[in-house]
């Protein structure tokens, strides 16, 4: 439910690294430059912010809301509406679980619970501690002819892979080997 | 030796060979992409020169993924479920003129070496190719290939007529909207041709966010074209400038195939100024919705454009007042994509199909409990029986049909003894179901009913916009009431309130989101009450899919001792010694299927 998403996230500090006020800013005023100071581009608009960060991070979306003159409120509303928003940080991978009629009815709601106890999340944790994967529920890809569907995105949106007619044992191999993928990337980020 | 393979003269040379590769979303996340590489691979090696054509999908996606090979002198044929190691093998051997392994060949006359017809295969002879007659076979990024085809001809013919002719056409076709309601398409139309109004929109619906539906993104990523030209047409029957194509993020190659095309159809001269030389000006932009499922409705689609987001009450409706309140026509993708074929064709080959209130063909997605999951385009009328048996090949062995969910969250569970009804906007609406987008998802008897009602509330609970309350406040309550159904504390009393309380959200919602919202569990509880009170009365799960009902033990045989259930268990209800098979003590067991979830043997089991 939306509306609660929205209210906890105005009441609760922000997670995840906070970044140099500079790279917000930089980022939110070429936003502006595109789209001008144009209420009716705000959906556009988060999504720019959000291909940038990978998610909306807060601090953005207080400069966005000083710029166009509308209430933070009234952003977060938008964005917590949408789906394709995402409030928090996410990992290496993003693994979205298919939630539609066909995969829940052919165990969609296992492999996603063992894919979580694989990473050892705890209730409402969404991302795996090291930061590697996260793992949420998605509505239908349209591919539920191979039900039961995940399909992965790295957070930089480089890559993007489905995978259809999963298990449980598979779903569980599935999310250590993007799990030992995204390990080697943030080590060679910490080599650089 | 073929006549084909003569060409070449020596060197074992084809240059006449086509490869056809589906690149679709469903075939490519079915490993297209690998096989393509493969082919590329092995057409090197092999020495042979070919045409590799990148089409879209046809629709049997238990195919997945296939491939199609022509070469002079032999006769198309498709082979079925290639892996990538596989695809140097078939072509070798289909240019040597060995068809083993091949799924069917497509041609009319009889089978070759005795390879089947496609036709000869029930679910692609039971189809009539009507909308989707070039999915799967030309490449949806090549406008010329949908010239060949006959493209956009259908608008130059309506560009010849007047604005009134046109609706006329449309009327007289009898076309009904194919995104949920079957709403007359002409009858929008006419009431946005007659606004006065310097600034007036055409949209197409390609939010497409029903679970279990997918024929507008197969049509549109397969022949994008058809859906455009249905579109300008629909432009410049009520007189709009500019029209959009409303598509949502979680289908991006969907949204990349319209925007070749819209480039395309401008350096054509299809869309732009004065198109076609004529003072019909018009052009069209693809936009990416950010998704929420209520985007799919009108308001909020218009909404989402305006960089808003909710729906709001109608009427006005958008016909009249719609995007930066101009008179806006909104479209289906299906629907447009029949417009252009309507005009291409003419109209008796559009309405000698469907029955006598609802003509012409539909796509259907047929997936869950069938074996040849898929989209099936049939006429209207047509028994929803046949598609799951017929075409759809009915449940794999073992199982059985207990229902059919017809139309989505806002649709209806349709009994396994009820399947001979038709799929028609009338027929279904009367059985407690909606015609939707036109899926079909079977349920068998491993689905438990009071499993999937909670699951489409949770589903439109979650997409709920808040705005109104017997959306907010009653399908939460609805969703309550069946959570008790499921852990067996409910009372008869509450089916009755269940019952009760779906009916005045379906009265009194803001939108039709929450007006058929209680539809999955209102149809659920009208034909399985049975499955319901056996959750009440006897506490029981009896497709053993609700946890709290059922019981856990475990499989002594398969058992190898690891101990991991006895470790997360969190109410220590689990022992046994390592090596020796474990136990569950029911009594502290508190079901909640952790073991289950965690045994890597497969060992715990419900009971
Ligand atoms: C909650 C909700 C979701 C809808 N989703 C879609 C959709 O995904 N695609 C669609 O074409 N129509 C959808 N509709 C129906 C549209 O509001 C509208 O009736 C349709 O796009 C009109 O096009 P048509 O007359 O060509 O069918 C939805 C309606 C509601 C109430
Ligand atoms: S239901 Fe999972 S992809 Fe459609």
């Amino acid at each position: 439910m939306y509306y609660e998403q929205s209210r906890t996230y105005l009441r609760t500090p922000q997670s995840g690294a906070v970044l140099d006020p500079r790279r917000y800013l930089s980022v939110v005023d070429r936003v502006i430059c595109k789209y001008g100071a144009d209420r009716s581009k705000l959906i556009n608009m988060l999504q720019e912010i959000q291909r940038e960060f990978q998610h909306l991070p807060r601090q953005a979306l207080e400069m966005l809301s000083v710029k166009l003159g509308i209430s933070l409120s009234e952003i977060i509303n938008v964005a917590t509406f949408y789906h394709q928003f995402r409030l928090e940080p996410v990992g290496v991978y993003v693994i979205q679980v298919c939630f539609g009629t066909t995969c829940y009815l052919k165990g969609s709601s296992e492999i996603y619970e063992s894919m979580r106890k694989v990473l050892g999340l705890r209730e409402r944790e969404n991302t795996a501690r090291d930061g590697t994967i996260t793992i949420e529920k998605a509505r239908c890809f349209g591919c539920c002819s191979l039900a039961p569907v995940i399909m992965v995105t790295s957070s930089d949106g480089s890559e993007r892979y489905v995978h259809g007619r999963l298990n449980v044992s598979e779903g569980k191999r599935v999310v250590l080997d993007y799990r030992s993928k995204a390990l080697m990337k943030l080590k060679g980020l910490k080599n650089e | 030796m073929s006549e084909a393979l003569e060409l070449g003269s020596g060197t074992r040379k084809i240059s006449e060979l086509i490869v056809r590769v589906p690149l679709a979303s469903c075939t490519l996340a079915a490993g297209a992409s690998k096989v393509l590489e493969s082919i590329e691979k092995a057409l090197g090696k092999l020495g042979l020169e070919a045409r590799v054509k990148k089409t879209g999908c046809m629709g049997l996606c238990y195919l997945d993924p296939w491939i199609e090979l022509e070469s002079r002198g032999l006769p198309p044929t498709i082979y079925a479920n290639v892996k990538p190691e596989q695809a140097e093998g078939i072509i070798r051997r289909y240019v040597e003129g060995d068809l083993s392994g091949a799924l069917a060949v497509r041609s009319e006359a009889s089978g070759f070496k005795g390879v089947p017809t496609l036709n000869s295969l029930p679910e692609w002879r039971l189809q009539v190719r009507y909308v989707s007659r070039n999915c799967g076979f030309i490449d949806p990024e090549s406008i010329e290939d949908y010239l060949r085809t006959g493209g956009y001809s259908g608008l130059k013919k309506a560009l010849k007529l007047g604005r009134e002719e046109v609706i006329e056409i449309v009327r007289k076709s009898g076309l009904r909207g194919r995104g949920g309601a079957g709403f007359p398409t002409w009858y929008k139309w006419r009431v946005a041709y007659e606004q006065r109004s310097d600034v007036k929109y055409v949209i197409c619906n390609g939010d497409e966010g029903d679970p279990g539906a997918f024929m507008n993104r197969l049509l549109a990523e397969s022949d994008p074209h058809r859906v455009l030209e249905g579109l300008i047409i629909a432009g410049y029957a009520i007189g709009a400038s500019r029209g959009y194509i409303f598509v949502r993020a979680e289908k991006p190659l969907m949204a990349d195939r319209l925007e070749v095309a819209v480039r395309q159809a401008r350096d054509y001269g299809f869309l732009g100024e004065k198109i076609l030389g004529t003072d019909f000006s018009f052009d069209v932009e693809v936009y990416r919705s950010a998704g929420a499922f209520v985007c799919g409705e009108e308001t909020a689609l218009i909404a989402a454009i305006e960089g808003r987001s909710r729906p709001r009450q109608r009427p006005p409706y958008p016909a009249t007042s719609g995007l930066w309140g101009k008179p806006t026509v909104i479209n289906n993708v299906e629907t447009l994509a029949h417009v252009a074929t309507i005009f291409q064709t003419g109209l008796d080959e559009f309405t000698k199909y469907g029955t006598e209130r609802s003509k012409g063909t539909k796509m259907f997605c047929v997936t869950g409990s069938v074996r040849k999951t898929g989209v099936y385009e049939v006429p209207i009328g047509t028994k929803i029986r046949t598609l799951v048996y017929e075409l759809a090949g009915g449940p794999p062995d073992g199982r059985s049909v207990k229902a059919v969910q017809v139309g989505g969250p806002s649709g209806g569970c349709i009994p396994a003894d009820l399947l001979d009804l038709e799929l028609d906007y009338e027929t279904l609406q009367s059985y407690g179901a909606i015609m939707g987008s036109g899926g079909l998802v079977v349920i068998d008897n491993t689905n438990c009913m009071v499993d999937v009602a909670k699951y489409f509330i949770t589903f439109t609970l979650a997409e709920s916009c808040g705005k109104c309350l017997p959306c907010r406040v009653g399908v939460k309550v609805l969703g309550d009431i069946l959570e008790k159904v499921a852990s067996g504390t409910a009372t008869l009393e509450d089916l009755e309130l269940l019952r009760e309380l779906g009916e005045s959200i379906m009265r009194s919602s803001l939108c039709a989101l929450g007006g058929t919202a209680p539809n999955p569990v209102l149809s659920t509880l009208r034909y399985f009450k049975n499955e319901y009170e056996e959750h009440v009365v006897m506490r029981r799960c009896p497709a053993k899919v609700c946890s709290r009902l059922v019981t856990y033990e475990i499989d002594p045989a398969r058992c190898r001792g690891c101990g991991q259930c006895a470790k997360n268990c969190p109410v220590s209800a689990i022992s046994g010694q390592p090596g020796k098979a474990f136990k569950i003590d029911t009594s502290r067991c508190t079901k909640c299927g952790q073991c289950l979830i965690i045994c890597p043997f497969g060992a715990v089991v419900k009971g």
